[in-house]
């Protein structure tokens, strides 16, 4: 891999393989007595989340603390940045404090770009999202959801039909998804109305409709992305009504999807909205999963790029299976 | 005052002669090869250095009165003189914003104490820049400044009844609206062109569209009222177009160019280093390709810097909270040679006409962008274009240090800047 | 640095029968095959404890548990290179619990791979018993660990090199030794 991960685009096949084989292994210590591994003893990791989110800094705590790094949790409200102190005296801040990694939530585009490349810090960032631009680690998750479920945990995601339905112009999900997915083999349609798909979308590697109807019976994963009330007063779209009604995965759409495919969402989710009660809970859903398999993958990442010296250089190896 | 030789200089890139400056104008200019034999002069080496007529800028911002932690007018016209520049037009976006003739005079006269150049202010168009009241246009050309040019720029003039207004009123003496074409509801919150790199770096996007909607608008308006209009940085393929079909119906439009839009495009985004964010935004290479093709054929009158100082803590951070803006004043020079003279695109007397005879005619600044010919006052610029120069900051006489062109190799490099027959510039430093 | 032409120490007659030996001194020694487990450690490991179930189940015409446990994660030398690859851990589905868990390896050398095989059983659960067999031990311990079974003791040098290679992985079964050369 490399000294940091900000984008899924960073990631080439054999970096993608790695990490999904590697959380795999690090899956059964969830299941283990002793749910804990020496391997990130003594190394300092930084939860800096400038965005509310409870459960990613948790999944990234939870991964931290298993593999026995130290984890310093560090939320904007209330702290030195809401009173208006830069990013940069943030990371110099936290460069003082010996932190090996930097786990970045933050609403600016870019923010980890930022911090991995002023010369601030010495050590690896971790993007959990930044703005509308990516986040890397949920598009692994996914990718590792998916993995089990349609390709018993192994290999590629090559033949997968994938469907990200929502509101794609501010999802960073859907940008790191539809970027791995493609580094994967998979096939993924982005299903939205026009207003919520970004200009220039035609040139990365997906297809666009605008029909969740035509798409839903042939995909083997569908993916609902939050959709936030107040684009309606943006003129995204005119109500929720109308949202739902077009674009909402719901009973009828839930029965018509194909045997063995599967429901995602990244969360939180608007039940009602984007997603019925009946599709986030029935047994097609998947979503609970996908919150257990990021800790899993966020070991995989934190060990990859804090286990070692350096990643640059590593093989992937073929598995030796007993 | 001293009197200069300069020796074997090119007049706009021509056969090298002698120019003889004294008493604040060009004296004697020998016969092409043939030398001057003056006394009592001070005698520069010209050595093949091209000779322009000195710079003139329709679009700098000196900051002062407000923002002097960014820049002064002293030090923003030190490095004006260093970029070749005997004239700047400064922007009215001060604090207090220069609505007033009280702070027009100021501007005037801080630039006439500082020397480097003569500072020319530009008025705004509307009180405080709110974009709902007139501001007091004829108490600013009256005044000492002899303010001509109008403009809001840093924002648009969007309320199309205020822009009607304001281009009729200033009929009355002759001065000329200059635009900041953004149509503020398509740009709200807006940090990059929208394009194939906004959609990938999840940055909002800036679309072309809200700058062509506004000249296209405002060509109309002005056609209607008679009136003169001036389009700021102009950064698109369908603005060029929009000026193209303006002018060949006889509009009275004129239009600008910075530099960066000439040389950078929106892919320098792609690292987020806040050094590449400005207004308007750096576009696509096809952009870039015709606003080169409209400066040639003059649908883009002039080459203007939009020089934007900002302290370092208003780029040294993540995109979204830097600052709009870039140095210009220093590297303008360059930047053109590289663009569009070593592309063979422009000649020297072309570029001459771009960045100082046609800005002045625009400024209606009666002594800068002369002819270089006996009589004429002594505004000259003496170029270098055979030396390559990285960019450092080290280089940088602006207080601020935010120019894009950090790290690059730019041709090129002002030698000597005269203001009427003051050397501002000697031996590619300032005089003092 | 290179190393020149090994010299076989173990042919595969020799590696057949010191296995078979193994094999019976692990049932002599427990009595039996009652609450054996294999763990072997990869690469080679997880090989011979495979061929050790097939020998132990022909002898006692009991099937044994057999597993694979990787180590990486519990070793003390993470920081000298690269993250490196895990390799899957499988642990059988009787678990370890109460059971004596026989560690297979092919090379003891150092001990510092037993010492990080202890650290993982530690957290997977509680063996009744570990025991430890290895075909070569070479000697140069580090670490205060010792095996229980040996298929041959190999007084070596820090300058040699032990190869062990096995028909499963590198086509055939055999032993060498050789030196490194120092540039």
């Amino acid at each position: 891999m490399h000294r940091h991960l900000l984008s899924a685009a960073d990631l080439s096949l054999e970096d993608t393989l790695l990490i999904l084989d590697t959380a795999e292994e690090m899956s059964r210590v969830a299941d283990a007595p002793v749910r804990k591994l020496p391997t990130l003893r003594g190394r300092t990791v930084v939860n800096l989340f400038f965005e509310d989110s409870t459960r990613t800094r948790i999944s990234f705590e939870a991964a931290a603390k298993r593999l026995s790094a130290d984890v310093i949790n560090f939320s904007a409200k209330g702290s030195s940045v809401s009173k208006g102190e830069s990013l940069k005296d943030t990371a110099l801040t936290l460069e003082a404090m010996g932190a090996d990694a930097v786990v970045i939530r933050h609403s600016a585009s870019g923010a980890p770009h930022r911090l991995a490349h002023a010369g601030w810090l010495h050590g690896s960032v971790l993007n959990a999202g930044d703005g509308t631009h990516e986040h890397p680690t949920q598009a692994l998750l996914d990718a590792f959801t998916m993995r089990r479920h349609l390709r018993k945990g192994k290999g590629d995601l090559a033949g997968v039909q994938v469907a990200i339905v929502g509101d794609v112009l501010h999802s960073r999900v859907a940008r790191s998804n539809v970027i791995l997915l493609a580094t994967l083999g998979a096939s993924v349609t982005l299903v939205a109305p026009a207003t919520l798909l970004p200009v220039g979308v035609d040139k990365w590697p997906c297809s666009i409709s605008y029909d969740l109807d035509s798409v839903i019976g042939k995909v083997d994963v569908v993916m609902a992305l939050r959709v936030q009330l107040e684009r309606m007063s943006a003129a995204y779209f005119p109500s929720a009504r109308e949202y739902s009604r077009r674009f909402g995965l719901e009973s009828t759409r839930l029965a018509r999807l194909r045997e063995g495919a599967i429901v995602m969402h990244p969360g939180p989710m608007n039940r009602g909205l984007e997603i019925s009660a009946e599709a986030a809970d029935g047994l097609r859903s998947v979503i609970v999963e996908q919150v257990a398999n990021g800790v899993s993958v966020r070991m995989a990442v934190l060990y990859l790029l804090l286990g070692g010296a350096q990643l640059a250089d590593i093989e992937y190896k073929t598995l030796v299976e007993a | 005052m001293s009197s200069y030789l300069l020796r074997g200089v090119r007049l706009l890139g021509n056969d090298p002669v002698d120019l003889h400056l004294a008493n604040g104008v060009i004296a004697e200019i020998s016969e092409p090869s043939k030398k001057l034999r003056v006394t009592g002069a001070k005698t520069i080496e010209g050595d093949g250095l091209i000779a322009l007529p000195g710079l003139v800028d329709l679009h700098t911002h000196l900051r002062e009165p407000g923002r002097e932690d960014a820049e002064t007018i002293e030090t923003g016209t030190r490095a004006a003189a260093l970029g070749g520049y005997t004239a700047v037009h400064a922007m009215a976006n001060t604090d207090p914003v220069a609505d007033t003739a009280g702070v027009v005079e100021q501007v005037w006269r801080l630039g006439k104490e500082a020397g480097f150049c003569d500072v020319f202010p530009i008025g705004a168009v509307t009180v405080g820049l709110g974009g709902e009241r007139l501001a007091e246009l004829g108490a600013m050309a009256d005044s000492a400044a002899r303010v001509r040019i109008f403009s809001d720029d840093g924002k648009c003039v969007s309320d199309p009844i205020l822009m009607r207004r304001a281009l009729e009123y200033i009929k009355s003496f002759g001065g000329v609206i200059a635009q900041h074409a953004q149509e503020p509801r398509l740009t709200e919150g807006a940090q990059m062109n929208e394009g194939e790199v906004s959609a990938v770096l999840g940055l909002r996007g800036w679309p072309a569209v809200a700058e062509e909607a506004i000249i296209a608008r405002d060509v109309l308006l002005a056609e209607h009222v008679g009136s003169k209009l001036h389009i700021c940085h102009v950064s698109t393929a369908g603005s060029a177009e929009i000026l193209r079909w303006a002018k060949s119906r006889g509009i009275d439009v004129t239009a600008e160019v910075t530099p960066h839009h000439l040389l950078l495009t929106d892919e320098m985004a792609r690292s987020y280093n806040p050094l590449y964010k400005v207004n308007p935004p750096l576009r696509t290479l096809k952009d870039v390709q015709a606003l080169r093709a409209a400066l040639v054929d003059g649908v883009i009158d002039a080459v203007a810097t939009d020089h934007a100082p900002h302290p370092i803590e208003d780029k040294d951070c993540e995109w979204q909270a830097a600052a709009f803006g870039m140095l210009g004043l220093q590297n303008a020079l360059s930047v053109v040679q590289q663009t569009m003279v070593d592309t063979q695109l422009l000649t020297w007397a072309q570029v001459a006409m771009r960045m100082s005879t046609t800005p002045a005619r625009i400024g209606q600044i009666g002594n800068h962008g002369r002819p270089l010919s006996p009589g004429e006052p002594a505004n000259i610029t003496l170029y270098d274009p055979s030396v390559k120069q990285v960019v450092t900051e080290a280089h940088i006489v602006s207080k601020s240090r935010n120019t894009p062109y950090l790290g690059m190799t730019l041709p090129g490099a002002v030698i000597a800047t005269f203001l009427r027959g003051n050397p501002t510039v000697l031996a590619g430093k300032l005089t003092r | 640095m290179g190393t020149t032409q090994g010299r076989i120490v173990l042919d595969e007659g020799d590696l057949s029968r010191a296995l078979t030996r193994i094999a019976h001194q692990i049932l002599e020694r427990n009595r039996g095959a009652e609450g054996l487990l294999l763990l072997g450690i990869p690469t080679r490991g997880v090989q011979l404890a495979n061929r050790l179930a097939v020998l132990i189940s022909n002898i006692e015409g009991l099937e044994i548990p057999v597993g694979t446990l990787d180590v990486t994660l519990h070793r003390d030398d993470l920081r000298l290179r690269p993250a490196r690859t895990l390799i899957p851990t499988l642990i059988p589905t009787s678990g370890l619990e109460g059971r004596i868990v026989v560690l297979v390896d092919d090379v003891l050398f150092s001990g510092r791979t037993i010492r990080a095989a202890l650290d993982a059983i530690g957290e997977i659960g509680r063996p009744a018993a570990v025991q430890l067999a290895v075909l070569i031990d070479r000697g140069h311990r580090e670490l205060p660990i010792r095996a229980d079974y040996v298929g041959k003791n190999l007084p070596t040098s820090l300058h040699e090199v032990v190869k062990v290679s096995l028909k499963e992985i590198d086509g055939d079964d055999r032993v060498t030794i050789s030196e490194v050369s120092n540039a």
